[in-house]
């Protein structure tokens, strides 16, 4: 909503006010207030923080003490992640790191410019079934994705596909379509048609105002979107459990870390390290580029 | 990777250069429909006919093979094991976004306009970012088990808190049905980021000057919050409690992850792929993936209906 309605600018506003309304609210903000929300924020700290120390401690105190000790009797070693990286065979985490990467980088770059295409069509562009072409894009949205997998599979082996990239891409592309196009067409109907007119008189046909005009004013809802569906791909394992289930070579550190988990239950050093290595990617992403992937979120939350 | 972004680079340019070929006026639909050409094949094939398909196909045995009418629906809302995973969905639907959107409104309000609102607001955000494989690892360190022996120290926080607090060491994930609480907890750590959010905009958006009417008549903050705050940003609640709703009941990684659907933890989405590819049901997959769709409708439906009335008003 506010988020849509201006394009070019990064955050929500907030308005530094020092007026009546700060010191109504400074009311609020009591003693039992602050505590709450310190309380809160400890608990939603502490397990990812002491998973943290845990993963930089030697394997035998992992199983013996608690990572709080490790405030008395400090040991710090790298071990953990030089196993959980480099181990011989299916455990070693490193090469599905890297298998994280094929599958995310070109699943976020395919949906969002076949995306940018469809959007400008349905936003810019007036043609028989428009409208009813929209809603049924808008309505594929709450397909859940476990009602596609089975015929999908057997449509990829009918097409000799299973067992490379190839699955994975198409999949998470296909399934990030709706909410593409549904996105970027809400903010390319904010653009002034004016803005498209003046392109038009002056002799640019679609393709020359697609990239003129539009493209440069789109780059914070591409980019906004394009950090969303990295997390989202990067973060699932479902679709890669699904398409590169049997296959180590093509699969993705969640598929290893869940894989671990299930198989090593109690191997603490290499769970910790582990979902460290893969929590880095995406936390880097996020802070990074926070404001962009909250303000795709505000739209989203808010429109969707 | 370079062939597949090669190729397809390859295939836009294509359809740029065409579109670039056809003039103005009526040829403007033809650039309409090359534009949307490969989007509705990909939507065609990859969801729609899918989805068309599981239907068909949850109406036949394990097999996929005879025809076995509603027998796969009926065994869901019949058999012991299938009404626990239910059960535990009902749990998982009602529980998580009410709590979740409770503490992220709790939380927004209470570092609205405070010192360091932005660190504080990451903290709580942060989860959002992390793969629920990921979150799942970090909770089930927290919910670890020591046998209560002499000599044996507990590794899990919330097992030393008890000792701490002198009790008796518990196997959260194991005692059902209080275990899916504890899954809960996770979904709920993870989403509360996302409601706080949405919710946080929300309330920068109230006009200051409806604050500073309800100030001069003197309402107090807690009456503030009751009769200004909370009536304003009512959409934006409904739609948070409707999305964080949507997401519980496709959650999968965290009861996989967590527990592989064991002590009666199981979900329908878990199960779908447990009866999928485990067990070889393929007619009670179907079914369960329908009974997810079926289960998201209304959920959807009721959310465009509020932001319609939302608009209107």
């Amino acid at each position: 909503m506010t988020a849509t309605s201006t394009p070019l600018s990064t955050t929500p506003p907030v308005k530094p006010t020092r007026t009546s309304t700060a010191r109504a609210r400074k009311r609020l903000t009591s003693p039992w207030a602050s505590l709450a929300a310190v309380v809160i924020a400890v608990l939603w700290t502490l397990p990812t923080f002491g998973l943290g120390i845990s993963s930089l401690r030697p394997e035998r105190e992992i199983k013996t003490t608690g990572w709080w000790t490790f405030f008395t009797e400090p040991t710090i070693t790298l071990d953990n992640y030089r196993d959980v990286l480099a181990a011989e065979g299916s455990e070693g985490l490193g090469a599905f790191f890297v298998n994280s990467f094929i599958i995310t980088i070109p699943s976020v770059i395919i949906p969002i410019c076949l995306a940018a295409l469809a959007a400008y069509a349905f936003a810019w562009i007036r043609f028989p079934g428009r409208n009813v072409l929209f809603v049924a894009v808008f309505a594929l949205q709450i397909v859940p994705i476990q009602v596609t997998l089975i015929p999908l599979l057997t449509l990829y082996v009918d097409a000799g596909l299973v067992g490379s990239f190839w699955t994975i891409w198409l999949s998470h592309s296909i399934f990030a379509l709706p909410l593409a196009i549904f996105l970027l067409h809400n903010f390319m109907r904010e653009i002034p048609a004016g803005l498209l007119e003046a392109a038009r008189v002056d002799g640019a046909g679609h393709v020359q105002i697609f990239f003129r005009v539009l493209l440069p004013l789109l780059t914070p809802a591409l980019a906004a979107f394009g950090i969303f569906q990295f997390l989202w791909v990067w973060n699932d394992l479902l679709v890669a459990l699904t398409f590169a289930g049997g296959g180590d070579e093509v699969a993705p550190i969640t598929v290893a870390l869940a894989n671990l988990s299930g198989t090593r239950g109690t191997a603490w050093h290499l769970l910790s390290a582990g979902a460290f290595v893969s929590i880095i990617v995406p936390v880097v992403v996020f802070l990074l580029l926070q404001r962009y992937f909250v303000r795709g979120l505000l739209a989203g939350g808010l429109k969707g | 990777m370079g062939i597949a972004i090669g190729l397809f680079v390859a295939i836009v340019g294509v359809i740029l250069f065409v579109a670039g070929r056809i003039g103005g006026g009526r040829g403007d639909r033809w650039v309409a429909y090359l534009y949307l050409a490969p989007v509705v094949l990909m939507l065609a094939v990859g969801l729609i006919y899918p989805a068309g398909r599981t239907i068909w196909q949850s109406f036949f045995d394990a097999a996929g093979t005879s025809f076995v009418g509603i027998d796969n629906y009926h065994t869901i809302f019949t058999s012991p094991d299938q009404l626990t995973v239910l059960r535990n969905t009902v749990l998982w639907v009602v529980v998580t976004p009410f709590v979740a959107t409770a503490v992220g409104l709790l939380y927004a309000v209470l570092v609205d306009k405070a010192r360091l609102e932005a660190f504080a607001k990451a903290l709580i955000f942060l989860p959002m970012s992390i793969s629920f494989v990921g979150a799942s690892i970090i909770w089930k360190f927290v919910y670890e088990y020591r046998p209560d022996q002499p000599g044996v120290r507990q590794i899990g926080l919330l097992n030393q808190l008890i000792v701490w607090a002198g009790g008796t060491p518990q196997q959260w994930l194991v005692e059902s049905p209080w275990n899916t609480l504890f899954l809960i907890a996770v979904m709920i750590w993870i989403q509360a980021g996302f409601a706080m959010t949405v919710l946080s905009a929300a309330i920068k958006a109230i006009p200051d000057d409806v604050v500073e009417a309800a100030r001069l008549d003197g309402v107090s903050p807690v009456g503030m919050f009751r009769y200004v705050t909370l009536p304003s940003i009512r959409p934006a609640v409904v739609v948070v409690l409707t999305t964080i709703g949507i997401g519980t009941l496709k959650v999968f990684d965290i009861v996989r992850t967590m527990t592989g659907g064991q002590f009666d933890t199981s979900v329908v989405a878990n199960e779908f792929y447990s009866q999928s590819f485990r067990s070889g049901n393929e007619g009670l997959g179907a079914a369960l993936a329908v009974l997810l769709f079926v289960l998201v409708i209304p959920i959807v439906v009721y959310n465009v209906r509020q932001l319609r009335a939302a608009e209107a008003s």
